[in-house]
């Protein structure tokens, strides 16, 4: 596309998704997510793609399932209790190592929840969700922009380790427009040997089974593949950290509102930083380590719209070299820049007020 | 007409099933129909969950094995990815019409351009003997120990007569293996199930009654009759369904 256009988050990670050369798509409504798959139905079948309304969640996942072993590129989307639905499917897609995306935009709490915008399935995602111990790269964007960079990601992610790749956005980002530039990320050849495209003797590979079964080898080739992971695709924004007194963690939107309150802490002489985690799994444990080693350093001080999940990550992250403190929004309301202000400005005073 | 050979689409892998089950006879029916039609590299199986969910190492064939119930929808998937596949579910009786009752009705309904192959045994095979929504009335089972009871238990379900009722079903046949004849009009079956697909018609599905001796605590001899004196009558043969019938004449 290559310029600016204002576009809704959900229509516009669709379009990133076929942008990066999607060409498939098998989802079930449910707000605040269902412009997706609308936007996706209306242009798909213009590039030579499909899309599917499958009758439940749990089909969808598995129509994408059974689209993934032809190592087409594959896409869902959903939220919260319709990505319950599909944990089996992604669990049967990480044990058959097959290269999926699928995008959650959260609701709210458990069961039916309620469809404001909330972080509460951090813990689903990512602590597997699904049976067996298995890990899905999950990322998590902070704006529109972001969100459609990080579905090209996603699908190469996907396909590098054979491995299903969660997006993580909230109903404030699928439901906001913003002005963003889409680029176009087709796919890059890479080894399909795997894939089932239909086998004969002397076709020049062996012959393909998708394969969720446990195997001789498939636990450890798995362990060594979330190793690598964890190596070489953390990715996580830093703000201001250096000089801090106050760390904030935050992911998602929660993050974007905690620029707001830095701004304004730092206009008041209190040194305030951001780590935001793009990548959820694997989560940046270092970057945290890291700034608790720091002199500076006074405390943590998690955002989130959840009863507090990430933050177990971020404690772990810190271990236990600085104290960490977490304020949540989870009864239907979302945080502000000023309550963030206000609660770091009431720990400070009770930390024993400015330091030098 | 050439001599007896044995089919390169099954991989002569030894099967595991039991002595008198008819699996062995339809995976080779299938497979037999697969050189046939001259399908083989461009055919995709998707297995299940139950006791062929081994067939992988049987089918000589890409293949998949899908989660409980689900194959039709990773079918489904498989096909709308490469339409011009030929794919293929083989689901048992647990499978397709208990937890999968869902995925295999809106195949239908959507008249995906795939072929199921429905093993009815009456039972659940691979979990050991407990009862299936096809279990017959009266037919103990191993969580049914006193036979099943329309009262609690509801009755056993007609599959081919149910997908009959959806506009997408092309072709719907239920056939037996009990006698030679019987053998030869199923792999009829199969053969025109997967020609409809070749030709790009809707749904097709071919249910195939069949033995589960071990499960049954019958031998396989008494099994065989059985199916002919219980199973047939309430789930009679023939062809339920089948919108090409008048080009094919």
């Amino acid at each position: 596309m290559g310029k600016k256009i204002l576009m809704k988050g959900s229509e516009a990670m669709a379009e990133a998704a076929i942008q990066a050369g999607c060409r498939l798509y098998f989802g079930y409504p449910i707000t605040p997510q269902s412009e997706l798959p609308e936007y996706m139905a209306a242009r798909l079948p213009g590039v030579g793609g499909t899309f599917l309304q499958a009758e439940s969640e749990l089909a969808a996942i598995n129509m994408v399932y059974g689209a993934a072993g032809t190592a087409h590129r594959v896409m869902t989307s959903s939220s919260s209790p319709g990505v319950s639905l599909m944990q089996e499917g992604i669990s049967y897609a990480a044990a058959a190592e097959l290269p999926l995306v699928v995008i959650n935009v959260m609701r709210a709490g458990p069961g039916l929840g309620t469809i404001v915008p909330s972080q509460t399935d951090y813990f689903q995602a990512t602590r597997g969700g699904g049976n067996g111990g298995y890990r899905t790269l999950i990322l998590s964007p902070a704006s529109v922009q972001e969100a459609c960079d990080l579905v090209a990601l996603a699908f190469e992610l996907a396909e590098r380790y054979r491995q299903p790749v969660l997006l993580l956005g909230d109903a404030m980002m699928a439901q906001m427009m913003e002005p963003v530039e889409i680029k176009e990320a087709p796919p890059k050849p890479y080894d399909i040997a795997w894939a089932a495209r239909g086998w004969k003797p002397d076709c020049g590979r062996a012959r393909a089974v998708i394969n969720p079964r446990s195997k001789p080898g498939l636990e450890a080739r798995l362990q060594e593949k979330y190793r690598r992971m964890a190596k070489e695709e953390v990715r996580v924004e830093e703000v201001d950290t250096e000089d801090a007194e106050y760390v904030i963690a935050a992911y998602g939107t929660v993050a974007r509102i905690a620029k707001n309150a830095i701004k304004t802490l730092r206009g008041m002489g209190v040194r305030v930083g951001l780590i935001r985690p793009i990548t959820l799994y694997p989560f940046p444990y270092e970057a945290f380590s890291r700034a608790a080693a720091r002199e500076t350093l006074r405390s943590f001080v998690d955002f989130e719209i959840s009863e507090g999940q990430m933050v177990e990550d971020v404690r772990l992250g810190v271990g236990g070299q600085k104290p960490v403190a977490f304020h949540g929004w989870y009864d239907l309301e979302l945080p502000t820049p000023q309550q963030m202000v206000d609660f770091i400005l009431a720990l400070r005073q009770k930390e024993g007020g400015e330091r030098q | 007409m050439s001599a007896f050979h044995k089919t390169p689409v099954l991989t002569g892998a030894p099967f595991h099933y039991c002595p008198g089950c008819t699996h062995g006879i339809i995976h080779r029916l299938i497979a037999e129909a697969i050189e046939e039609l001259g399908i083989w590299e461009r055919t995709i199986g998707i297995g299940p969950v139950g006791c062929a969910c081994y067939c992988y190492d049987y089918f000589n064939l890409d293949m998949y094995i899908a989660a409980h119930g689900r194959a039709p929808a990773v079918a489904t998937g498989a096909k709308r990815a490469d339409p011009e596949k030929i794919v293929f579910t083989y689901q048992g009786d647990g499978d397709l019409a208990a937890i999968g009752a869902g995925e295999i009705n809106h195949a239908a309904i959507r008249g995906e351009k795939i072929t199921t192959f429905f093993v009815n045994n009456a039972i659940f095979g691979m979990t050991g003997g407990q009862m299936a929504p096809t279990t017959l009335i009266g037919q103990k089972a191993t969580t049914a120990p006193y036979g099943r009871d329309s009262e609690t238990m509801g009755w056993p379900v007609r599959v081919c007569e149910m997908l009959a009722t959806h506009e997408g079903s092309y072709y719907l046949e239920r056939v037996a293996l009990d006698t030679t004849a019987h053998i030869r009009g199923a792999k009829k079956a199969v053969v025109k199930a997967l020609r409809y697909q070749m030709e790009g018609k809707g749904f097709s599905m071919v249910e195939v009654l069949s033995t589960c001796p071990t499960n049954w605590g019958k031998s396989p001899g008494e099994a065989m009759e059985w199916l002919q004196n219980e199973m047939i009558p309430y789930y009679p043969l023939g062809v339920y369904k089948d919108k090409g019938a008048t080009e094919n004449v």
